[in-house]
């Protein structure tokens, strides 16, 4: 019988073990996924996936920032002497323009001469530069086709533009989205930290048991509504209110997003704050009220002290609630991607990007990798945040001790 | 009792039949659903997300058709060839895009310049146009819309948007936002128009006659701002997707084209197909 029981508890115990290394060994897949995925950008070219940039050989200006190219092709640059090139307007050339240059019957029945018909009308115009498939492209002595190189790790850290969609190169920056998460998500913590925890305390120590089982079922439900519900309801009501109030021009800012995501956040913040302040040890509160502290001094000199760690908990789950969010903030915020002076400004953050970009990129594309760096940033933002929470956590403690 | 259960499981899975899978253009979906209704109310699934997404999952094989509002990119093109799959374009109909801006605001009517020029950012005050002394805030749709590819085509002359355009998920949000914001402009098919907005009436000759983007005008060509629909399908996978696909041609379902809001394809002469991009 003794022996039956040994077994069972053995058997038991490497469940438990189990469960607990296949949710770390996923952990960790997931992560080393996310790497796999987003690493490639870094070996990506930075012209468009399957396009090429060529100029008639011709032609003085052979080097070219992506800048550059994308002033070109956005007619910001019109005069090829702006880069040290012959007083000539520059002409610009896409595939689709290529009736304009030769008759439909050259390019034959299956536009099996496409290649040879856009050598030569390259060849034909030197002020010529032409954004073609590459397959069209055939090396001649009458192109020069641009290179541009990889995208490189510091351009992605630093760079002030997010537009997947700009041709001919398109800008994979990501300041203007990590400043836009940034600052949404501490406005958020702000609005909601002081708000959660008032309703925390006041449920713990102030409120009758009636009131109590009325407030939190109620809070509770406040985390089942779905997130794209807070979205429409801050479209149509934050959004207004916020512009009318401030006189802005447009309601859809950060602040948007930050009272939204501090709406979402608040019964996370709420119920762990609640569940920690209710398990600050009896005989200290009595100790407190049995020296003649009054309530409010022993709730806030005494038993907020001693549960700091559940608070801080409370804290890195809001904030990880408001950082990896995505579809309120993708309605309510305006998704511009600018780099923010200020929380009236319209924000993209980064999982709104991933969310609405994901799906058009195709996978193994750079679009796709570039958005699972985008998600590795994001993992590593929400790790930075707990480890440092949890060391501050830790030294408390000690201090305390 | 349990045998008779299995029995009619397996007699259900037997019998189930093939459901055919469209994804894509949010422009296309309220149409693809009229045709789904009339045409089989059971084996269809309809679902949105942009084009960019439609043709996606055509790739990674996750649908039966692709909706979109834009023509297939060479890029995308180039992918499916790879994988071995060739596929049927077919235009299944025409949206008109009508460019909108708040209801109380003065100004009524741009060139097709100007609309470039407010959208590349060179234009950024109302009053530059004749209008209040008012930001103006550009609403565009997100980058995997169709009409957004459509827009930087036909409209930004393939420049790039600026940088700060406030890119909506869905055409509802720009409507909702244009109609709350009053130095707003923004763009939305045709069919989606309310009186929440006010409707811009488009100059394609320099200012000498404005357009409104009306049905009428955008079945007799006199309103440009005009673009197919497609339905991607892969090239001889299933003959029921095909005989869907066919019967969207014919002149009943043609008539669902009309209803929606949408112009149909026999009433538009084809002569605005371009030379193959491919």
């Amino acid at each position: 019988m003794k022996r039956k029981q040994k077994i069972f508890e053995f058997i038991q115990e490497k469940i438990l073990f189990l469960s607990g290394s296949f949710t770390s060994i996923t952990i960790i897949l997931i992560v080393l996924f996310l790497f796999k995925e987003g690493l490639g950008l870094f070996s990506s070219p930075q012209i468009e996936d399957g396009y090429s940039v060529v100029v008639n050989s011709q032609n003085k200006v052979q080097n070219y920032t992506s800048e550059e190219l994308t002033d070109i092709f956005n007619q910001d640059i019109t005069s090829w002497e702006t880069l040290g090139g012959n007083d000539q307007d520059i002409s610009l050339f896409y595939l689709d323009d290529i009736t304009s240059y030769v008759s439909e019957e050259e390019l034959g029945a299956d536009f099996e001469n496409v290649s040879q018909c856009i050598d030569r009308i390259i060849g034909e115009n030197p002020n010529i530069i032409a954004f073609l498939p590459s397959e069209y492209i055939t090396e001649s002595a009458n192109m020069h086709i641009v290179e541009l190189g990889n995208i490189t790790v510091s351009e992605f850290m630093t760079g002030k533009n997010w537009s997947p969609s700009s041709q001919p190169t398109p800008l994979y920056g990501i300041l203007p989205l990590i400043s836009g998460t940034l600052w949404i998500s501490l406005f958020a913590i702000l609005i909601a930290l002081p708000f959660g925890l008032a309703v925390a305390i006041y449920m713990a120590e102030l409120a009758d048991a009636k009131t109590r089982a009325m407030l939190k079922p109620m809070i509770e439900l406040l985390a089942g509504i779905p997130s794209v519900v807070y979205g429409f309801f801050g479209l149509v009501v934050i959004v207004p209110l916020i512009q009318e109030f401030f006189g802005l021009d447009v309601g859809e800012t950060g602040l948007a997003g930050s009272i939204i995501l501090a709406i979402m956040a608040l019964p996370t913040i709420i119920t762990v704050a609640e569940d920690s302040i209710r398990q600050a040890p009896k005989s200290v509160r009595e100790a407190s009220l049995a020296l003649g502290a009054t309530k409010l001094q022993t709730i806030f000199r005494v038993i907020l002290p001693s549960s700091i760690s559940g608070i801080t908990a409370a804290v890195v789950l809001g904030i990880g609630r408001a950082i990896g969010e995505t579809m309120a903030v993708l309605m309510v915020t305006g998704n511009a991607a600018i780099i923010p002076t200020s929380i009236f400004e319209p924000m993209r953050t980064i999982p709104a990007t991933i969310a609405a970009e994901l799906g058009e990129s195709p996978a193994g594309g750079v679009h796709y990798q570039a958005l699972f760096m985008l998600g590795i940033i994001l993992f590593l933002i929400t790790m930075v945040i707990s480890i440092s929470v949890e060391f501050i956590n830790s030294k408390h403690k000690k201090s305390s001790l | 009792m349990k045998k008779h259960i299995l029995i009619a499981l397996i007699a259900l899975f037997a019998t189930n039949i093939y459901a055919q899978k469209v994804k894509g253009s949010d422009t296309v979906l309220p149409l693809a659903q009229r045709f789904a209704e009339a045409y089989d109310k059971q084996g269809i699934t309809i679902t949105g997300g942009g084009s960019g997404v439609g043709i996606t999952s055509l790739l990674d094989n996750n649908c039966d058709i692709a909706m979109a509002s834009r023509r297939m990119k060479f890029t995308e093109k180039s992918k499916l060839s790879k994988k071995g799959i060739e596929v049927n374009e077919t235009v299944i109909g025409y949206d008109a895009l009508a460019v909108i801006v708040n209801p109380n605001n003065k100004v009524g009517e741009l060139t097709i310049k100007q609309i470039e020029q407010i959208y590349t950012g060179e234009i950024t005050n109302w009053k530059e146009l004749g209008g209040a002394d008012l930001n103006i805030v550009v609403y565009a749709r997100e980058t995997s819309s169709g009409t957004y590819e459509f827009f930087k085509q036909r409209l930004l002359n393939r420049k790039n948007y600026m940088q700060s355009v406030l890119s909506m998920p869905a055409t509802g949000a720009v409507i909702q936002s244009v109609s709350q914001t009053a130095g707003a402009i923004g763009y939305v098919g045709l069919a989606y128009l309310n009186d929440q907005v006010k409707a811009i009436e488009v100059s394609f000759d320099e200012g000498k006659t404005y357009i409104a983007p009306s049905f009428d005008n955008a079945m007799s060509s006199t309103y440009k701002i005009v673009r197919p629909l497609y339905f991607y399908s892969q090239k001889g996978k299933n003959s029921d997707v095909d005989q869907f696909i066919e019967y969207t041609l014919t002149a009943e379902a043609q008539k669902l084209v009309l209803q929606v809001g949408y112009v149909p394809i026999d009433e538009k002469n084809n002569s605005t197909t371009k030379i193959s991009a491919f």
